[in-house]
Parts: structure tokens; C-alpha cells; sequence
């Protein structure tokens, strides 16, 4: 087990130039001894990147990894104590389950007395305690990526354990089951895990901490709570929730707002220097307002989707469109109508450069 | 009535017909010949006598022949066992990406482009202690190295002929079955702390079993009816040395116009050909998945 360092940068090619050739741009990040992390981010942002920087199957083309203050910067996966889980099960053929979870227990000559011990322990948590004896090769996928999820954490006495996608190739409803599994198995194991995904349910599920990238840069990293209420960037507000949140320009000027058209009053508490920015609010967190009411602006309803649990508006304000989410029992405006909705308050985000700002 | 209820018809003959006729040109017609000049005596062209199975009793009580039979065998068993390896260590040692790869593959496959009557002079010329390269290096180091005096000499000549001709062929099949391995499983490994040897154990050897059957199946098959590569270096010789399979049967066929010996012998060759391969390849199919359940006990 380990603090983990990076002050790094990443660039497959040779001269980097612009920010454009770097897979990740310069970046400084902790993960603490026993944490539960998630890299999220869409496909091409640099987490699989990340993730073989830290195992050491990268070395970066600057700056350091240091694993308890240690340089591992040029490490091999070994030397670091690394388990790593694939995104594609691997499993060695010629072997039973109970020798794939072995395997690299073995190769570190561990008494084999200890090694039945942890496969035993390792074979329960996840439920494979009656298949130990079968050949892996003639098992199911998802039973596959149970075993390379059992090779990376068999091992009692690793600096962190990473999964790169494990759960792409597992169905659905065993998604749920093999997640809720790695959180309990964080909780007994008390092992670093690092886990990268596109999807942020698994991520903010998963993790205590969660670092949202997009094209090499780590954008923000925080608690579920933190990305959702507070996004430091509009990437994160985008990328966060479902749907995203709305933005749409804002113009400051002394205590008055002018969104599309529309002057509004500061927001009590808020206060933004002169300028343009982007105003960013959760469809959660619009409200309905009554015709003409202070601080609203009004919207003209494209849609109302009724989504189960609630109800879905797409409204436009001026050229923008915004989207509400609204309880299922509230009285919806018609497709048509001129809605009036409250986009100030609270939760409203300004950012500035894509930044957050106030 | 029934042919009008029936779903189905029989008109898709036509469409296998084509291929029917092809194969019994090529293939059964020819081999027909064969069977029926195995059951007669061809005295002339008018005449000929029915003896059933008496060409094949004669054959089979032929020494020479069991002589053939077992130098051939020693010698499709030696082909197998030193260029499987042999290609397979090729195959892992070669490059796997960028010009280098391209550069030693057109490299190995050289040898494979080269004609069997060309490889068989090549080998003549190479191995003469007066003029060759090989011939003369090793009677300068002391051997009195002769293929054409020295019964074993001519025996390995032809081996390590046969060994350099088709080794690339075992080595192109492997380096295919490799390259085909997904980079994780390598990645896995080095997270897994394997060593290069449980690699090579575990993960290569495991996923190249596919184009080593093909691989051992062509090399033996091949072996088996090698005939031009020797037949220019050697002529069989000397005395019966290098006489394989195919020598003996030409000899008989076309040197002795022992028509129906000839025959009968060419059908048993096929079978002994047939039941090999066979024998072989349900072995490996064997070995590949007997491993599994004896380390599932």
C-alpha cells in the first residue's frame, strides 16, 4: 500500500508542441494510501494513459511517479507492486480457476499453504468458490473478467490495485452486483483502487474521489457531491448528470445579469465583476415561476417528456435551449406555451474560460 | 403425392454438381486407376489377369519396402521434431512491428520460393567437398564428410536440406499465431510477475496450438512424400540410404513398370499417410485439452 504521487506530463510523440500532442497535459495528483478513486472521462481523454503511468507499463515522457515518496517514475509494474484489471478478461487457458488466481501469488513464491488460504478468501468474495476446480478457458465472459478481477486483488500486499474498464464486457444487472462486490472488497481490503470509466454512475458509485479528464487534462477532482453541486469546469457540469447542465451566456454588469435579452438582479449573496460569462445551472435545480415574477425569464416550451420518476421540459431561452426536470406530479406547461423559469439562485455556477468563477 | 408436400426438392444437386464433377476428375477417378490396376496383372495392353488381393499380400511382404517404411518414418519424425522447435524459437525471436519485421519476414520466407528440384541441386553443389562450401569447410576441418559415399552423411544432408527449405514455413505459421495474441495478455503477465519462460508456457504456447497443428500436419504430410529434394541430391543413394517412400514407389512404378505392385503400394501409402495424420491430429487436439483437466485435479 502506498501514497501515490504523479507530477507528470505524457506525450506519444517525440516533440510535443501544442497541447494538442500531449495524451495527458501536465498535471499533479494524489491518491492516498487506501482510497478508492475513479478517472472518468470520455474515450481518448488520457485515463487509460494515466492508468499505465501508475502501473508502470508507461513511463512519462516528464516528470515524475512516486509511490510513498519514493521516485518510480521508471519502475516496472513489479518493482511498484502493481495489480492491474484489464478491460478485456484475461485469464491463462491451460489453467483452472483456482491456478489463474494463483498465478501471481506463484510467481512471488509465496508458501503454498498461504497461497490456497488467499485464493480460498479471494474465490469467496466474488462468489467463485464452486468453479475453482474448472478450466477457465470453457467459462462464460463475465465469469472471465471475475477471475482477472481476482488475479488483481489476490494480492494481499499491493501499492494500489487499478481497473481499466473492467466492467464493459459484464451484463448489466451483474454490473451492479460486481460493483456493489469491489466496494465491499475496498471496505475488507482496505486496498488503493483506481478505477477508470466512461461511466459516471459506475464512477461516482465506485469512488470516493473522482477525477473527470477530458483530452489529457484533469479537470476537477471531488466527491460525487462536489462534481454534481459545484462543477469547476463546464466540462464537469457537461459531462456530470443526466441530462448535463444548462449553460447559456450571461452579461455582468454592476448588480444586474442580462441573460438573452433579460435583466435580471444579482442573485443575493453573489457578486461578479463586470463581463461576459456562462451561466450554469442543473436541470434539477431550474424552477417554474409564476408569469412576470422577479428573476425569472421567460421560456418557450419545445417538449415535455415524461421520464417515469419525473418529468423532462426543453425549454429555449433566446437562442439557448434549457432543459428542467420536474416532479411528475407538478401541472406542466404544453409544448407551445411561454413558461417563466427561475435560473437564478444557489445552485447557479458563472464561469469564465470554461472555469468556474462564482 | 408425397413429392408435391415435401418442402423440399432436389434441385440443389444441381448446384453440388459442378463441384462433384471437378472432384471426380481430380480426385476419385484417378484414384479408381489405381485401385483397379492394384487388382490385376497387366501382362500387355490386351491382356490382363484379376488377382485380388495378391499384389497387396506381395507388397506388404516386401522388405525393401519395410526398410523405406522405417527410414521414412525416422525421417518425417526427425523433420517434425527438430523444425518445430526450431520454428517456433524463430518465430519468437523475430521482430514484431516496424521495417525490421517486414525486412526478416521477406528474409525467412526466402527459402520457400525456391523450387524442390532447385533446393536439391543447391544442396548438391553446396555440400561436394571438391567445390561446395559446406563440403569443402568440413573436410577442412577434419570431417570426411561425403553425401555421396556415407550413408548417414546423405541421411542428415537430406534432413538438414529439408530443415532449411521448410523450418520458415513452421516459423511464418508461429509468428501469425503470435502476433494474433492481444497485448493485455503480455501487460497481465508483467503485472502478474510472470517469468518469460511461464509466458512462453502459459500464454504463447497456449494460443499458438491452432497454427501448430496446421503446422505439424503440413510439415509431416510433406515429409512424408518428400521425393524431388533428394532424388537430385542422392538418387536414394548411397545403397538404399535416402531411398523414402516415394523413391521405392517410383522405382517400382516407372524404373520396373511393376504396374500392379505399384498400385497396390500407392493405396497403402495413402492409407499409412491418412491414419498418421489422423492419429496426429487427435493426439494434439488431445494434448491441447488434456492439460486443462489434468491440472483441474
Amino acid at each position: 500500500m502506498a501514497r501515490i504521487d504523479l507530477d507528470l506530463a505524457h506525450s506519444y510523440k517525440a516533440n510535443p508542441r501544442e497541447d494538442a500532442d500531449y495524451a495527458l497535459l501536465p498535471l499533479q495528483m494524489t491518491f492516498e494510501d487506501g482510497g478508492a478513486y475513479a478517472l472518468l472521462g470520455p474515450s481518448g481523454c488520457g485515463k487509460t494513459t494515466m492508468l499505465n503511468v501508475i502501473s508502470g507499463l508507461l513511463a512519462p515522457s516528464q516528470g515524475t511517479v512516486k509511490f510513498d515518496g519514493r521516485d518510480m517514475t521508471h519502475a516496472t509494474p513489479q518493482e511498484r507492486n502493481i495489480a492491474q484489471v484489464f478491460q478485456f478478461p484475461v485469464i491463462y487457458d491451460t489453467m483452472t480457476v483456482a491456478e489463474n488466481l494463483a498465478f501471481p501469488l506463484r510467481n512471488r513464491k509465496m508458501p503454498e499453504d498461504q497461497i490456497k488460504k488467499r485464493v480460498g478468501q479471494i474465490a469467496e468474495m466474488l462468489e467463485m468458490s464452486g468453479q475453482l476446480n474448472q478450466r477457465a478457458a470453457g467459462l462464460a465472459a463475465d465469469a472471465k473478467q471475475k477471475i482477472s478481477l481476482g488475479r488483481g486483488l489476490v494480492r494481499p500486499d499491493v501499492s494500489a490495485v487499478l481497473f481499466d474498464e473492467p466492467l464493459t464486457v459484464i451484463d448489466p444487472h451483474l454490473k451492479w452486483q460486481l460493483r456493489r462486490k469491489l466496494k465491499q472488497i475496498h471496505h475488507e481490503l482496505k486496498l488503493t483502487l483506481i478505477y477508470v470509466t466512461h461511466d459516471q454512475v459506475e464512477a461516482l458509485t465506485f469512488a470516493q474521489q473522482v477525477v473527470v479528464m477530458t483530452r489529457g487534462r484533469a479537470v476537477q477532482i471531488g466527491s460525487a457531491d462536489a462534481l454534481f453541486e459545484r462543477p469547476q469546469h463546464t466540462f464537469v457540469g457537461h459531462f456530470i448528470g443526466s441530462p448535463g447542465m444548462n449553460f447559456m451566456p450571461a452579461r455582468a454588469t454592476g448588480d444586474v445579469l442580462d441573460i438573452a435579452g433579460h435583466t435580471l438582479p444579482m442573485p443575493a449573496g453573489r457578486e461578479l465583476p463586470a463581463g461576459d460569462y456562462k451561466l450554469g445551472i442543473r436541470p434539477e435545480y431550474v424552477t417554474l415561476a409564476v408569469s412576470g415574477a422577479a428573476g425569472a425569464v421567460p421560456a418557450s416550451v419545445v417538449r415535455v417528456q415524461d421520464i417515469g420518476t419525473h418529468l423532462m421540459l426543453t425549454a429555449t431561452v433566446g437562442e439557448g435551449a434549457v432543459k428542467v426536470r420536474l416532479h411528475s406530479g407538478a401541472t406542466a406547461p404544453q409544448a407551445g406555451d411561454t413558461a417563466w423559469l427561475q435560473l437564478l439562485g444557489a445552485h447557479t455556477c458563472f464561469y469564465k474560460n470554461e472555469e468556474l468563477i462564482a | 403425392m408425397s413429392t408435391t408436400t415435401k418442402p423440399v426438392n432436389q434441385k440443389a444437386w444441381l448446384l453440388v454438381l459442378p463441384v462433384i464433377i471437378c472432384v471426380a476428375f481430380s480426385a476419385i477417378l484417378p484414384l479408381m486407376t489405381v485401385v483397379n490396376y492394384s487388382v490385376q496383372d497387366i501382362i500387355s495392353p490386351e491382356r490382363r489377369v484379376f488377382v485380388g488381393t495378391e499384389w497387396f499380400a506381395a507388397v506388404m511382404r516386401d522388405e525393401d519396402l519395410h526398410a523405406a517404411l522405417w527410414r521414412q518414418l525416422t525421417f518425417s519424425f526427425a523433420v517434425l521434431a527438430v523444425e518445430i522447435p526450431l520454428g517456433i524459437a524463430l518465430a519468437l525471436s523475430m521482430p514484431a512491428q516496424g521495417w525490421r519485421a517486414s525486412a526478416v519476414l521477406v528474409l525467412v520466407a526466402l527459402s520457400l520460393l525456391i523450387p524442390w528440384n532447385v533446393v536439391g541441386t543447391i544442396w548438391q553443389i553446396y555440400g561436394r567437398a571438391d567445390i561446395g562450401l559446406l563440403g569443402m569447410a568440413l573436410q577442412k576441418m577434419g570431417f570426411d564428410y561425403s553425401y555421396t559415399g556415407n550413408a548417414l552423411h546423405a541421411w542428415i544432408t537430406v534432413l538438414v536440406m529439408d530443415i532449411w527449405h521448410w523450418t520458415p514455413l513452421v516459423a511464418l505459421l508461429c509468428y501469425a499465431g503470435l502476433r494474433s495474441i492481444p497485448d493485455a495478455y503480455y501487460q497481465a503477465a508483467r503485472i502478474d510477475g510472470a517469468s518469460k519462460f511461464a509466458v512462453f508456457r502459459y500464454i504463447q504456447l497456449p494460443k499458438m496450438r491452432g497454427v501448430l497443428m496446421i503446422a505439424v500436419l503440413l510439415r509431416f504430410m510433406d515429409s512424408f512424400m518428400i521425393y524431388t529434394e533428394p532424388f537430385v541430391l542422392t538418387g536414394g543413394g548411397p545403397g538404399n540410404a535416402t531411398t523414402f517412400l516415394s523413391q521405392y514407389l517410383t522405382q517400382k512404378a516407372v524404373g520396373q513398370f511393376d504396374l500392379g505392385p505399384a498400385a497396390a503400394f500407392s493405396l497403402i501409402y495413402f492409407l499409412i499417410i491418412l491414419l498418421l495424420c489422423f492419429i496426429l491430429y487427435n493426439w494434439m487436439q488431445r494434448v491441447g485439452t488434456a492439460t486443462k483437466e489434468n491440472t483441474g485435479e
